[in-house]
Protein backbone atom coordinates (compact mmCIF):
# COMPACT_ATOMS: atom_id res chain seq x y z
CA UNK A 1 0.00 0.00 0.00
CA UNK A 2 1.27 3.13 -0.78
CA UNK A 3 2.34 5.47 2.20
CA UNK A 4 0.20 8.64 2.60
CA UNK A 5 1.88 11.79 2.55
CA UNK A 6 3.87 13.45 5.19
CA UNK A 7 1.19 16.23 5.04
CA UNK A 8 -2.27 14.58 4.89
CA UNK A 9 -3.82 13.55 8.36
CA UNK A 10 -3.89 9.76 8.40
CA UNK A 11 -6.32 7.58 6.55
CA UNK A 12 -8.03 10.68 5.32
CA UNK A 13 -9.97 11.60 2.51
CA UNK A 14 -8.01 14.13 0.57
CA UNK A 15 -8.20 17.07 -2.17
CA UNK A 16 -5.75 17.89 -4.07
CA UNK A 17 -5.38 20.91 -6.53
CA UNK A 18 -3.21 22.46 -8.47
CA UNK A 19 -3.55 26.48 -8.92
CA UNK A 20 -1.35 29.19 -11.30
CA UNK A 21 0.89 31.48 -8.92
CA UNK A 22 -1.29 34.17 -9.21
CA UNK A 23 -3.05 36.50 -7.04
CA UNK A 24 -7.01 35.77 -8.67
CA UNK A 25 -6.71 32.23 -7.71
CA UNK A 26 -6.62 32.69 -3.44
CA UNK A 27 -10.32 33.12 -3.48
CA UNK A 28 -10.80 30.13 -5.38
CA UNK A 29 -8.79 28.22 -2.49
CA UNK A 30 -10.92 30.04 -0.12
CA UNK A 31 -13.78 28.75 -1.88
CA UNK A 32 -12.10 25.15 -1.85
CA UNK A 33 -11.50 24.79 1.51
CA UNK A 34 -14.77 26.18 2.67
CA UNK A 35 -16.45 23.71 1.01
CA UNK A 36 -14.31 20.90 3.13
CA UNK A 37 -15.07 22.55 5.72
CA UNK A 38 -18.67 22.70 5.48
CA UNK A 39 -19.20 19.34 5.16
CA UNK A 40 -17.53 18.64 7.89
CA UNK A 41 -20.23 18.28 10.95
CA UNK A 42 -17.78 19.47 13.44
CA UNK A 43 -16.52 22.62 11.87
CA UNK A 44 -19.32 25.23 12.34
CA UNK A 45 -19.50 28.35 10.24
CA UNK A 46 -16.63 30.46 12.28
CA UNK A 47 -14.72 27.66 12.45
CA UNK A 48 -14.46 27.46 8.35
CA UNK A 49 -14.30 30.90 8.54
CA UNK A 50 -11.13 30.61 10.19
CA UNK A 51 -10.08 27.48 7.89
CA UNK A 52 -10.29 30.03 4.51
CA UNK A 53 -8.29 33.25 6.28
CA UNK A 54 -5.44 30.66 7.31
CA UNK A 55 -5.34 29.36 3.80
CA UNK A 56 -6.07 32.37 1.92
CA UNK A 57 -2.71 33.47 3.98
CA UNK A 58 -1.09 30.69 3.27
CA UNK A 59 -1.81 30.91 -0.39
CA UNK A 60 -0.85 34.48 -0.66
CA UNK A 61 2.43 33.88 0.95
CA UNK A 62 3.39 30.97 -1.54
CA UNK A 63 2.08 33.29 -4.46
CA UNK A 64 4.11 35.99 -3.33
CA UNK A 65 7.28 33.68 -2.66
CA UNK A 66 7.15 32.79 -5.91
CA UNK A 67 6.73 35.63 -7.97
CA UNK A 68 9.55 37.27 -5.92
CA UNK A 69 12.89 37.92 -7.28
CA UNK A 70 14.97 35.77 -5.66
CA UNK A 71 17.06 32.60 -6.31
CA UNK A 72 15.08 29.20 -6.78
CA UNK A 73 11.62 31.10 -7.23
CA UNK A 74 9.77 29.45 -9.86
CA UNK A 75 6.57 31.89 -11.15
CA UNK A 76 5.79 29.71 -13.37
CA UNK A 77 5.47 26.56 -11.23
CA UNK A 78 1.51 26.10 -9.71
CA UNK A 79 0.70 26.38 -5.97
CA UNK A 80 -0.25 22.98 -4.24
CA UNK A 81 -3.21 23.24 -2.03
CA UNK A 82 -4.07 19.45 -0.57
CA UNK A 83 -7.13 19.28 1.57
CA UNK A 84 -7.21 16.19 3.74
CA UNK A 85 -10.31 15.06 6.53
CA UNK A 86 -10.14 12.31 8.86
CA UNK A 87 -9.83 12.07 13.02
CA UNK A 88 -12.10 14.99 12.95
CA UNK A 89 -9.43 17.28 11.60
CA UNK A 90 -8.67 19.20 8.66
CA UNK A 91 -5.34 19.26 7.17
CA UNK A 92 -4.34 22.19 4.80
CA UNK A 93 -1.40 21.73 3.12
CA UNK A 94 0.14 24.58 0.40
CA UNK A 95 3.43 23.40 -1.22
CA UNK A 96 5.17 26.16 -3.24
CA UNK A 97 8.16 26.87 -5.22
CA UNK A 98 9.66 29.95 -4.34
CA UNK A 99 13.06 28.81 -3.05
CA UNK A 100 12.87 28.03 0.38
CA UNK A 101 12.06 29.95 3.73
CA UNK A 102 13.57 30.20 7.21
CA UNK A 103 10.09 30.47 9.80
CA UNK A 104 12.98 31.24 12.23
CA UNK A 105 14.08 35.04 10.39
CA UNK A 106 10.46 36.40 10.60
CA UNK A 107 10.98 39.68 11.82
CA UNK A 108 8.99 40.21 14.90
CA UNK A 109 6.78 43.11 15.28
CA UNK A 110 6.27 46.08 17.75
CA UNK A 111 3.19 46.08 19.46
CA UNK A 112 0.47 47.21 18.56
CA UNK A 113 -0.54 50.18 20.58
CA UNK A 114 3.69 50.95 19.60
CA UNK A 115 3.15 54.14 17.14
CA UNK A 116 6.35 51.79 15.10
CA UNK A 117 3.70 49.26 14.20
CA UNK A 118 2.20 51.37 11.85
CA UNK A 119 5.69 51.40 9.63
CA UNK A 120 4.63 47.63 8.90
CA UNK A 121 2.23 46.93 6.56
CA UNK A 122 3.13 43.23 5.83
CA UNK A 123 4.35 40.05 8.05
CA UNK A 124 0.99 39.41 9.33
CA UNK A 125 -0.24 36.28 7.69
CA UNK A 126 2.20 33.88 9.93
CA UNK A 127 0.91 35.15 13.48
CA UNK A 128 -2.67 34.60 12.19
CA UNK A 129 -2.48 31.45 10.73
CA UNK A 130 -0.47 30.65 13.99
CA UNK A 131 -3.70 32.19 16.16
CA UNK A 132 -6.42 29.94 14.19
CA UNK A 133 -4.44 26.21 13.49
CA UNK A 134 -4.30 24.05 16.19
CA UNK A 135 -0.67 23.27 14.34
CA UNK A 136 1.28 24.51 11.69
CA UNK A 137 4.67 23.14 10.39
CA UNK A 138 6.75 24.38 7.95
CA UNK A 139 8.37 21.57 5.67
CA UNK A 140 10.96 22.17 2.99
CA UNK A 141 10.04 20.61 -0.29
CA UNK A 142 11.89 20.42 -3.65
CA UNK A 143 12.28 23.68 -4.92
CA UNK A 144 10.67 25.49 -1.44
CA UNK A 145 8.11 25.01 1.28
CA UNK A 146 4.88 23.11 2.18
CA UNK A 147 3.10 24.79 5.22
CA UNK A 148 1.12 22.06 7.00
CA UNK A 149 -2.04 23.45 9.32
CA UNK A 150 -3.80 21.38 11.15
CA UNK A 151 -7.69 22.53 12.41
CA UNK A 152 -9.72 20.67 14.76
CA UNK A 153 -13.52 21.72 15.31
CA UNK A 154 -12.56 24.14 17.95
CA UNK A 155 -10.56 26.38 18.96
CA UNK A 156 -9.91 29.27 21.82
CA UNK A 157 -8.47 31.53 20.03
CA UNK A 158 -6.15 33.85 22.13
CA UNK A 159 -7.88 37.22 21.63
CA UNK A 160 -3.99 38.56 22.47
CA UNK A 161 -1.49 40.73 20.39
CA UNK A 162 0.22 39.36 17.46
CA UNK B 1 -12.79 39.29 -8.45
CA UNK B 2 -15.87 41.55 -6.67
CA UNK B 3 -14.69 44.32 -4.60
CA UNK B 4 -16.78 47.39 -4.67
CA UNK B 5 -15.78 51.00 -3.72
CA UNK B 6 -17.50 54.07 -3.37
CA UNK B 7 -16.64 57.56 -2.02
CA UNK B 8 -19.10 59.81 -0.90
CA UNK B 9 -18.63 63.19 1.76
CA UNK B 10 -19.95 63.25 5.23
CA UNK B 11 -19.18 66.74 6.69
CA UNK B 12 -15.39 66.69 7.40
CA UNK B 13 -15.12 62.64 6.14
CA UNK B 14 -14.93 61.25 3.27
CA UNK B 15 -16.58 58.05 3.36
CA UNK B 16 -15.15 54.98 1.57
CA UNK B 17 -17.94 52.41 1.14
CA UNK B 18 -16.26 48.88 1.07
CA UNK B 19 -18.16 46.04 -0.41
CA UNK B 20 -17.08 42.45 -1.38
CA UNK B 21 -13.64 40.78 -0.51
CA UNK B 22 -10.39 41.76 0.06
CA UNK B 23 -7.26 40.00 -0.26
CA UNK B 24 -3.70 40.12 -2.72
CA UNK B 25 -6.18 39.85 -5.39
CA UNK B 26 -8.29 43.07 -4.91
CA UNK B 27 -6.34 45.35 -1.88
CA UNK B 28 -4.01 46.92 -4.64
CA UNK B 29 -7.79 49.03 -5.96
CA UNK B 30 -8.40 49.64 -2.14
CA UNK B 31 -4.50 50.75 -1.72
CA UNK B 32 -4.91 53.37 -4.49
CA UNK B 33 -8.82 54.71 -3.47
CA UNK B 34 -7.16 55.25 0.14
CA UNK B 35 -3.86 56.66 -1.60
CA UNK B 36 -5.77 58.92 -3.90
CA UNK B 37 -8.40 60.10 -1.48
CA UNK B 38 -5.01 61.31 0.93
CA UNK B 39 -3.65 62.72 -2.69
CA UNK B 40 -6.84 65.40 -2.75
CA UNK B 41 -6.52 66.18 0.88
CA UNK B 42 -8.69 63.72 2.10
CA UNK B 43 -7.14 62.96 5.74
CA UNK B 44 -10.24 62.54 7.89
CA UNK B 45 -11.69 58.72 6.49
CA UNK B 46 -14.18 56.70 7.41
CA UNK B 47 -13.90 52.92 5.76
CA UNK B 48 -17.55 51.42 5.94
CA UNK B 49 -16.48 47.68 5.66
CA UNK B 50 -20.46 46.63 6.14
CA UNK B 51 -20.58 45.38 3.36
CA UNK B 52 -17.27 43.10 2.91
CA UNK B 53 -17.28 39.56 3.28
CA UNK B 54 -13.77 38.48 3.97
CA UNK B 55 -10.56 40.41 4.51
CA UNK B 56 -7.19 38.96 5.29
CA UNK B 57 -3.65 40.01 6.59
CA UNK B 58 -3.39 41.81 2.90
CA UNK B 59 -5.78 44.25 3.43
CA UNK B 60 -5.55 45.00 7.05
CA UNK B 61 -2.07 45.78 5.37
CA UNK B 62 -3.59 48.24 3.43
CA UNK B 63 -5.41 49.91 5.92
CA UNK B 64 -2.26 50.25 8.61
CA UNK B 65 -0.69 51.98 5.51
CA UNK B 66 -3.84 54.47 5.01
CA UNK B 67 -3.94 55.01 8.64
CA UNK B 68 -0.01 55.84 8.35
CA UNK B 69 -0.70 58.20 6.06
CA UNK B 70 -3.62 60.60 7.29
CA UNK B 71 -1.55 60.47 10.48
CA UNK B 72 0.99 62.34 9.11
CA UNK B 73 -1.04 64.99 8.26
CA UNK B 74 -3.12 65.41 11.45
CA UNK B 75 -5.88 63.11 10.05
CA UNK B 76 -7.71 59.85 11.16
CA UNK B 77 -9.25 57.18 9.46
CA UNK B 78 -11.33 54.86 11.47
CA UNK B 79 -13.80 51.76 10.70
CA UNK B 80 -17.19 51.30 10.69
CA UNK B 81 -17.83 47.22 10.84
CA UNK B 82 -20.29 45.00 13.11
CA UNK B 83 -19.81 41.96 11.04
CA UNK B 84 -19.23 39.55 13.48
CA UNK B 85 -16.26 37.27 10.88
CA UNK B 86 -14.74 40.81 10.15
CA UNK B 87 -14.57 42.18 13.49
CA UNK B 88 -12.56 39.02 14.62
CA UNK B 89 -9.56 39.33 12.23
CA UNK B 90 -9.12 42.72 13.73
CA UNK B 91 -9.15 41.39 17.83
CA UNK B 92 -7.26 38.59 17.29
CA UNK B 93 -4.57 40.74 15.35
CA UNK B 94 -4.86 43.34 17.85
CA UNK B 95 -5.64 45.83 15.53
CA UNK B 96 -9.01 46.78 17.06
CA UNK B 97 -6.64 48.67 19.46
CA UNK B 98 -4.93 50.58 16.94
CA UNK B 99 -8.43 51.70 14.62
CA UNK B 100 -11.64 53.00 16.05
CA UNK B 101 -14.10 50.80 14.65
CA UNK B 102 -17.44 52.07 15.28
CA UNK B 103 -21.12 50.13 14.97
CA UNK B 104 -22.61 52.51 12.59
CA UNK B 105 -21.44 55.33 9.93
CA UNK B 106 -23.58 57.61 11.90
CA UNK B 107 -21.33 56.95 15.01
CA UNK B 108 -18.08 57.19 12.71
CA UNK B 109 -18.99 60.51 11.38
CA UNK B 110 -20.14 62.26 14.44
CA UNK B 111 -16.77 62.53 16.40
Amino acid sequence: MEEPAADTVPSAETVELELPARPEVVSVARLVVGAVAAVEPLFDEERGADLRLAVSEACTNAIQAQLADHPGADPTAPIVLRCSVGDGRIRLAVQDHGGGFDPEGLQAHPEVTDPARLEHEGGLGIPLIRLLADELEFQPTPGGTTVVMTFGPRVAVDRSVV
Amino acid sequence: MDLRLDVSEQGAWSVLQVGGEIDVATAPRLREQLIRLVNDERFRIVVDLEGVDFIDSTGLGVLIGALKRVRTHDGDLVLVCTEPRIVKVFEITGLNQVFQIHASLDDAVAE
